[in-house]
């Protein structure tokens, strides 16, 4: 069933490639959207191409006032640096890249399971206050979380959990409850309830509806969530420093960015440049070929009200 | 989780109601601990003195942490930019995410890679932006200029160059530009949801009555996205209210640049006084409160008659 | 408050701990497996000189593992942070990092670091280290870190030439001169002074310095030991001092960083730079030459007086492995741990007793006048005021210099009430 909402949308989108001769009006317009899109298209790469170009000046003399002057010749050994560390760069990224994919994956992993448990419950499950519970849940999601760091440590410290990476795990599978049991939600309400009652005829338990019917239908808000997931906790500063308290032993791809280009006095944007390039390079690629499915999970109803 | 995995091993069936509230038990506890725990513990914090940096009694001293953030000049300048950053960025980004998705809104070859390069800035921190955005929007002008100076006079339009984030007017509006920049292709896609989620027959009746184009658009899809806008209105607020990173990987804990996050953390970390810095918490979240509880209560209404 | 009272029981508790650790005689050997120390310092020079005094402890401590807990960020920023929370959780690292001075305030208020006069006595480094920084160090009659190097803040940097260019022959020694060197710029078409902006602490580390100059060294500080009034004739004249200075600066300081803010001198685009002494060993490592690319001199107005900031390290109550604790703190303070840290580093050993022919030249002058100068502390790093003045005293400059340096009196009482912050 939801395969006919995702086939809608694209079914709908080819409708509208039709072929056929275009008009003069019809191309003008055509011609000043893709000039605009270009347009576009430029402005929002401009930062990764800055990026690049100073990635590849080498290690030293990097300032802002040659930020914008492409490199004079090629210099691959900023990337290196930032990939493998000298003595300057005692932390290097790749150290940390594993761990982070370890953590980040296990983390979206967990949430969307649970997320798909919860929103199967909120949407089609529905229990005396679970309206109001589920709204609470939602704005759980807006606490500004500078706010509990304080807490948040010492309830770490407390339970023994601050010296593994799991404590990073934990923390975004908690924090992460209530968006991804909202998309979850909003992804079930869209699925007619006349499938689920077919179910209950049957004396199907909750369980095995959701086994036999609901999850198979679950894959695109699966992509949108793990999508999500991934990239929060791959770019996730703040739970990643406060709650590995600094120690080279958990150092994630954030972390490890902050360890490379905190340098106080000397400044080294060549490295700098380069080393957020890699931490932002997994993330990217994931938005750039997956894009595509985490907005067809959007198309599907996922994040609308 | 643990009660989860046992009623699956059984798969007992389970009457529906409670079966439903035990599925989602756990979370719910996880949530009510870690959230509105930590919350409460907040709220509690913010009546005392608790001051890390001395060694004096706590006591509760009732709302004067929050009596006194009325008359802290530098907790209103705070607030004061993070209203005129919020205005622009979301007006901007709106702005900005629907033209794009009016440029896409038909389908047009080439869309997917247009869309998953728009959406890409979504994927990316300001941790490791930082410092590219503080040189794309440097003030140097002329000859010494960088970044959008520079493309500006590139394509000739050198007069519009400015001081940009450190301007001392328009700080707050030039700091929403690389949120705009992060946040478009989100809107972008919300937009395109939302066109998408129109049926084709209003459109098809709306031409065989003989509207032409942009009254269709005016008239009949425009009125069927208040919903995706209130959506977008709500999910751009919260991210604008909660800005941090974004500032200070752009501009560090500059004055002229600081908003309610950011005068928390320097109440909370620097300062060392805990009670001041949960004050302006509470505040924060309530501002949030505002805006988005009554959202959810309308969305929940909604759910209620489907 | 539960909470509060838990936390009173287990600071007792490590208090306890600690004083019958003293008992035990500070010297107990160290058999700890694990030592973790808590930095601001986790790439560059500083990076590379740590790992210079590590490799000194390691080969004292062969049996310790050495693990360094870093949180990187401009002077600590998200270090204290973090540090905080940990320190709050009651699980400080075994030592940690912080400028030595009145940065040091909320952690001695609040009852979380140890005394360490007398490891300072069986060190002898009450004789190594000068007598006023010793001073500086003592709170109530004790100290409570080792300082392990020595920056200097009243430095400035230019381009000799461009100076030549300018007519600027020889360094400004008074304010008049550094004003009338300004113009002289300014005639030249160069701009006079190099500012940087980003985060306000450049611009108000040329307040401090603008403060030391125009009042000298007692009435300066005097302004942190109430003596000399904030909102008096002396600031006020500091502050004209300033807004003039501001005005021969860059434009489009507001976004730069000092690095970028130095690089507009050493290419040429800017005459003057006051700037820390870390600034020469930025422009070391880009391999410019001093003397030829750069050049130096003590601060206008503050010739003879040092205006020193330091790191340190630290004992914190409660550190798990605190016999390897004193074992680094020894390094920190030994002649040869800060002989292997500070070349790299790029900043001078505190102790008077260096093996010279390890630095470099700026540095051989510097230690020169760090043995003879008068010895003042540097605000905007941590030497003056505690992190609650700091934060409200940076805001204050952020607030004069974004809005254009209009606002004289405003911007007197801002820093009084800076000053008031930090008592609080």
């Amino acid at each position: 069933m939801s395969k006919d909402i995702v086939d809608l949308i694209t079914a709908k989108h080819n409708v509208r490639n039709k072929k056929r001769k275009l008009t003069g009006t019809e191309r003008f317009w055509l011609i000043f959207r893709y000039i605009s899109l270009i347009f576009i298209w430029f402005l929002v790469v401009m930062p990764i191409y800055v990026m690049v170009i100073n990635s590849l000046k080498g290690v030293k003399n990097v300032y802002l006032v040659n930020a914008f002057k492409l490199p004079e010749k090629l210099d691959f050994s900023a990337w290196s640096v930032a990939w493998s560390g000298t003595d300057y760069f005692p932390q290097s990224i790749s150290d940390s890249m594993s761990r982070t994919l370890f953590f980040v994956i296990q983390s979206a992993i967990i949430s969307a399971i649970i997320g798909s448990i919860n929103g199967y419950v909120f949407a089609k499950w529905k229990f005396k206050g679970s309206n109001f519970i589920f709204t609470l849940f939602l704005f759980g999601m807006f606490i500004p979380y500078q706010a509990i760091m304080i807490p948040l440590v010492r309830i770490a410290t407390t339970l023994e959990i601050n010296k593994s990476i799991y404590v990073l795990v934990l923390a975004h599978i908690i924090y992460g409850i209530p968006i991804c049991t909202l998309i979850f939600r909003n992804y079930y309400e869209a699925i007619p309830n006349e499938l689920i009652e077919a179910g209950r005829v049957d004396k199907a338990s909750m369980v095995r509806i959701y086994r036999s019917i609901i999850l198979p239908l679950s894959i695109p808000a699966f992509v949108v969530v793990l999508i999500w997931q991934f990239t929060s906790a791959w770019n996730d500063f703040l739970f990643a420093i406060f709650l590995t308290g600094g120690s080279p032993k958990l150092a994630v791809a954030t972390t490890a960015l902050n360890f490379i280009t905190g340098s106080t006095n000397q400044v080294y944007y060549g490295v700098n440049m380069t080393a957020s390039l890699i931490v932002s390079l997994p993330t990217l690629i994931v938005y750039i070929f997956l894009g595509r499915y985490f907005l067809r999970g959007l198309l599907s109803g996922s994040l609308k009200g | 989780m643990g009660c989860v995995s046992k009623s699956v091993k059984n798969s007992r069936p389970l009457s529906s109601r409670i079966g439903g509230l035990l599925f989602v038990l756990p979370s719910i506890i996880t949530v009510v601990i870690f959230v509105y725990g930590l919350i409460i513990w907040s709220v509690n914090v913010s009546l005392t003195n608790q001051n890390s940096g001395s060694k004096k009694a706590i006591e509760y001293v009732g709302l004067k942490n929050y009596t006194d953030l009325i008359v802290d000049e530098r907790f209103t300048h705070s607030l004061l930019n993070l209203v005129k950053f919020t205005v622009v960025f979301i007006i901007g980004a709106l702005i900005t995410g629907f033209i794009m998705a009016l440029l896409l809104e038909k389908g047009i070859k080439g869309e997917g890679f247009f869309r998953s390069f728009y959406l890409y800035p979504m994927a990316i921190s300001f941790i490791a932006m930082g410092t590219v955005f503080n040189w794309i929007l440097n003030s140097a002008r002329d000859e010494e200029a960088g970044g959008l100076n520079l493309a500006l006079q590139k394509i000739g339009l050198g007069f519009l160059q400015n001081d940009w984030y450190v301007g001392e007017k328009g700080a707050m509006y030039a700091m929403a530009l690389p949120a705009i920049w992060q946040t478009s292709g989100y809107v972008l896609a919300l937009f395109l949801a939302g066109f998408r989620g129109i049926p084709d027959d209003l459109r098809e009746a709306a031409r065989v009555d003989g509207a032409s184009e942009s009254q269709i658009y005016r008239h009949v899809l425009f009125p069927q996205l208040t919903p995706t806008i209130l959506t977008i209105l709500i999910i751009l607020g919260h991210i604008s209210m909660k800005a941090f990173d974004l500032i200070i990987g752009i501009n560090g804990k500059s004055y002229i640049t600081q908003v309610v996050a950011v005068y928390m953390w320097e109440a909370t970390f620097d300062s060392r006084n805990y009670a001041k810095g949960t004050a302006i918490a509470i505040v924060l979240l309530l501002m949030i409160a505002i805006v988005v509880v009554p959202y959810l209560r309308y969305n929940n209404k909604q759910q209620a008659y489907r | 408050m539960h909470k509060s009272s838990f936390r009173l029981v287990a600071a007792a508790a490590a208090i306890a701990l600690a004083v019958t650790g003293c008992s035990s005689g500070s010297d107990s050997a160290n058999t700890d497996k694990e030592f973790e120390i808590f930095t601001w310092w986790a790439s560059g020079g500083e990076a590379a000189g740590l790992q210079g005094m590590i490799d000194v402890y390691t080969g004292q401590n062969p049996e310790t593992e050495f693990i360094n807990a870093a949180v990187a960020g401009g002077a600590g920023v998200n270090a204290k942070a973090v540090l905080q929370s940990r320190l709050d959780a009651n699980e400080p690292p075994d030592s940690f990092q912080a400028h030595a001075g009145m940065e040091l305030d909320g952690y001695v208020r609040g009852g979380q670091l140890e005394d360490l006069t007398s490891l300072y006595a069986s060190e002898g480094w009450d004789k190594i280290f000068p007598a006023d920084l010793i001073k500086t160090l003592t709170v109530d009659g004790k100290i409570y870190s080792v300082p392990v190097n020595i920056h200097r803040a009243n430095v400035l940097w230019w381009n000799p030439a461009t100076a030549t260019k300018a007519g600027v022959t020889m360094a400004p020694a008074t304010l008049d001169e550094f004003f009338a060197d300004l113009e002289k710029f300014k005639k030249a078409g160069v701009t006079g002074l190099a500012l940087a902006g980003k985060g306000d602490w450049a611009i108000a580390h040329l307040l401090d310095w603008m403060l030391l100059a125009s009042m000298g060294a007692d009435k300066f500080e005097g302004l942190y030991n109430g003596s000399t009034s904030w909102t008096g004739p002396e600031v006020a004249a500091g502050i004209k001092n300033f807004q003039k200075a501001l005005s021969y600066g860059n434009k489009g300081a507001g976004n730069l960083d000092w690095p970028d803010a130095g690089k507009l001198v050493t290419s040429g685009k800017a005459g003057f730079f006051i700037m820390g002494d870390w600034a020469s060993a930025q422009w070391q490592s880009d391999g410019l030459k001093l003397g030829t690319d750069y050049t130096f001199a003590a601060a206008p107005g503050t010739v003879g007086i040092y205006q020193w900031l330091s790191d340190s390290f630290t004992l914190p109550v409660g550190a798990p492995h605190r016999n390897a604790a004193i074992a680094w703190l020894k390094v920190c303070g030994s002649q040869a741990g800060q002989d292997a840290f500070n070349p790299k580093k790029g900043s001078i050993s505190a102790r008077t007793d260096a093996d010279l022919a390890l630095y470099d030249d700026y540095l051989k002058s510097a230690s020169a006048d760090w043995s003879k100068d008068r010895l003042v502390g540097s605000t905007v790093h941590g030497v003056n005021g505690n992190n609650a003045h700091m934060a409200a005293y940076s805001a204050a400059v952020g607030k004069y210099f974004s809005g254009g340096f209009k606002d004289n009196a405003g911007f007197a009482k801002d820093l009084a009430a800076a000053y008031e912050a930090g008592k609080a």
